[in-house]
């Protein structure tokens, strides 16, 4: 065990599943770096935020191919090398970017074992940078879970924290399905204890990493982090939480969601991504067909608004949900009149 | 044919400009001032430049991450760029697109563009409004050599020859496309796959103001003249790293240096014009010291500028809802 970052982490996860099963392959823009150069320094980047670093040099060029920039033909390639034997790691940079790939996602990796009658396995990770938070833009900023959420066959991974990272991304890789594994941009150099050796987080499990009795926060990706921040706050005066991390939100842990919400009565959902058709409207839904009853207050959500992440700082900060917010949207439902419950 | 004083003199300003421009943001975005990606369009002026020389204000342009230089070049006004990119309610984008997104349709400039071989498909679409509103407009991508691997720009050169369209493909090739050189991520050659789409091909050193000038020329007036698309194949040297902050140790240590010493568009714009009698090099010291004034001033400007309100958050996603 020793203190390692998200980027660490990730790594680390790459490196012992690499050394484990020789079928694990590396592919995406500059996941080394450096091929073509005028230097020779291969591996010179290790990818755009260094990620991948030392991946080549200990695998070499057969297992860590840097592609050029034709998503549609590597991310397809992944799914195909993956439905024929190997287990690919595709690497997309920034999720924005499944604009250019989404068919071979969409309608080829996710569809295979369904369509083909059982026949298929595509054991298939593809990682991408997600989220808000950098002033990245419209372009590069996006939190696009809820898109992939949406299509059968997918599952969908959207870690909170170093250990989480490094625990799902071995269970996405020795996973036999495709799996979309997203990594928020801001939390690379956050820091905490992660064991050295492999371990794995099962899917559809969620976390609970923290228990309250009065106000339940589902909060998925670096929102969990905030919400933990709110719910500090919150305890000093008096409101205790729950906050429950789903960790993937295909499969998705509907029985702790309900659970949750049967014990405290009151739901927020804190969720990053735009919010038609997002995260916090699923679980709302889920949570109003299978716990109303248990409900003493409106769900609130705290999302961003309907609009692309604007650029400049001060829109983009009214834009994020944060701390804030999430303190706020749980003191109102605190405060909702409370309904009697049967 | 012989190029205009006037053309030369404003080709010569919209170089200075650029050139300082960039090296002000590079110098700027180490203070830690300046939020998000910024790409460096130093070395490759002359490009954007002898392209735009070419255009009027009606044709139209698709640029790129490295947009900078496509912008000043086709117009777009320096102090609104500036304040852009410093995310001010002041930017020709309100602050709401920043470097990656400059854009200014009312002077034919369709958009520097985040999504690599985002540019390629959009110009097929503004040659088709040049073609079908019969204005006798042309449209120009610029886009790398990283870009031209993408299925997007092989589409598009496929569509503008079925369409016949009266576009330009100007591959802006510095040889990487991030830190994985050319060599390594294009197969085959830009002029074979030019002909691949029976689209004819020309190329030309692109630190020599006067050689894209005149390939651009005949690039444009092709597609002008309702003879179909054009391929035109840019040979550059980008000076700094991909984005600024990139250590660049895919380079070697004098790449950059021999680039400077022996590509720089300004230097050879001066030799030439001064050899042959152009202009008065006296005129271009003007200039230089005009464009120092312009650029420290929207520097200033744009420092001090307002930032966006909370009511701008909400605004222009819809024409109406
Ligand atoms: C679809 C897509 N893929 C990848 C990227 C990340 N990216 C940004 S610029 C770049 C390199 C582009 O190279 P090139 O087209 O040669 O342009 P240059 O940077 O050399 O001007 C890459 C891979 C992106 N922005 N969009
Ligand atoms: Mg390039």
């Amino acid at each position: 065990m020793s203190k390692k970052s998200f980027r660490q982490a990730i790594n680390e996860a790459l490196r012992q599943e690499m050394r484990r099963d020789p079928t694990v392959v590396l592919m995406g823009e500059d996941v080394a770096g450096g091929q073509g150069g005028s230097s020779g320094v291969k591996d010179a980047w290790g990818g755009v935020l260094g990620v991948t670093k030392g991946l080549l040099t200990e695998f070499g060029e057969s297992r860590v191919l840097d592609t050029p920039i034709s998503e549609a033909s590597y991310i397809g390639a992944a799914a195909g090398a993956a439905a024929t034997g190997l287990r690919p790691v595709a690497e997309l940079m920034f999720v924005d970017f499944v604009g250019c790939c989404l068919d071979q996602i969409m309608n080829q990796a996710a569809k295979f074992r369904y369509m083909f009658g059982g026949k298929a396995r595509t054991p298939l990770v593809i990682r991408a940078m997600y989220g808000a938070g950098f002033n990245a833009a419209a372009q590069h900023s996006q939190a696009l879970y809820p898109l992939f959420t949406h299509i059968p066959g997918l599952k969908v991974v959207v870690p909170s924290s170093p250990y989480e990272a490094k625990g799902l991304l071995i269970e996405a890789i020795r996973d036999d399905d495709p799996v979309i594994f997203l990594e928020n941009k801001v939390m690379y150099d956050d820091i905490e204890e992660v064991p050295d050796e492999a371990y794995t987080i099962p899917f559809g499990e969620a976390n609970l990493t923290r228990e309250g009795d009065d106000v339940t926060i589902v909060a998925i990706g670096r929102m969990v982090g905030m919400a933990n921040e709110a719910a500090d706050r919150l305890a000093k005066q008096g409101i205790s939480c729950t906050v429950l991390d789903p960790r993937t939100t295909f499969p998705l842990d509907e029985q702790t969601i309900l659970e949750c919400v049967e014990d405290t009565g009151r739901l927020v959902i804190v969720d990053e991504s735009s919010p038609r058709c997002n995260m916090a409207c699923d679980i709302s839904a889920l949570v109003a067909e299978q716990a109303f009853g248990a409900l003493k207050a409106p769900i609130r959500r705290v999302v961003p608004p309907h609009t692309p992440v604007p650029f400049s700082t001060p829109l983009e900060n009214l834009y994020m949900p944060n701390a804030d917010k999430i303190e706020a949207a749980v003191k109102a439902v605190m405060m909702q009149k409370t309904r009697e419950v049967a | 044919m012989q190029i205009s004083r006037e053309t030369l003199l404003r080709s010569y300003r919209a170089m200075r400009t650029i050139r300082a421009f960039e090296e002000r943001l590079h110098r700027e975005f180490a203070t830690g001032e300046i939020p998000g990606f910024v790409h460096l369009y130093c070395g490759e002026e002359a490009s954007a430049v002898g392209v735009c020389a070419n255009l009027t204000e009606q044709d139209t342009i698709a640029s790129t991450h490295r947009g900078h230089g496509h912008c000043i070049a086709k117009g777009v006004d320096v102090g609104g760029m500036m304040a852009e990119i410093y995310g001010r309610k002041t930017g020709v984008c309100r602050g709401k697109g920043g470097s990656m997104h400059i854009a200014d349709l009312s002077k034919g400039m369709l958009g520097a563009n985040g999504i690599v071989g985002g540019g390629p498909p959009l110009i097929c679409g503004a040659a088709l409004s040049h073609k079908v509103l019969k204005d006798n407009g042309v449209a120009v991508a610029f886009y790398g050599d990283g870009a031209s691997n993408e299925g997007t720009t092989l589409e598009s050169l496929n569509l503008a020859t079925v369409w016949h369209l009266p576009a330009v493909f100007v591959v802006e090739d510095n040889g990487y496309g991030e830190a994985t050189g050319a060599s390594y991520a294009c197969a085959g050659t830009q002029k074979d796959r030019a002909a691949g789409f029976g689209m004819p091909y020309m190329e030309c050193d692109g630190s020599d103001f006067f050689a894209v000038h005149d390939a651009a020329r005949d690039a444009i007036d092709h597609a002008r003249s309702g003879k179909g698309p054009v391929m035109l194949h840019v040979h550059l040297q980008r000076w700094y790293g991909h984005f600024e902050g990139d250590a660049m140790s895919y380079r070697a240590p004098n790449e950059v240096a021999d680039a400077k010493k022996d590509h720089d568009c300004l230097e050879s714009f001066r030799e030439r014009a001064g050899q042959e009698k152009l202009l008065d090099l006296s005129a271009l010291d003007e200039i230089d010291a005009a464009v120092a004034d312009e650029i420290e001033s929207a520097v200033q400007a744009a420092k001090q500028a307002p930032w966006p309100e909370e009511a701008d958050l909400m605004a222009d996603v819809y024409v109406k809802i």
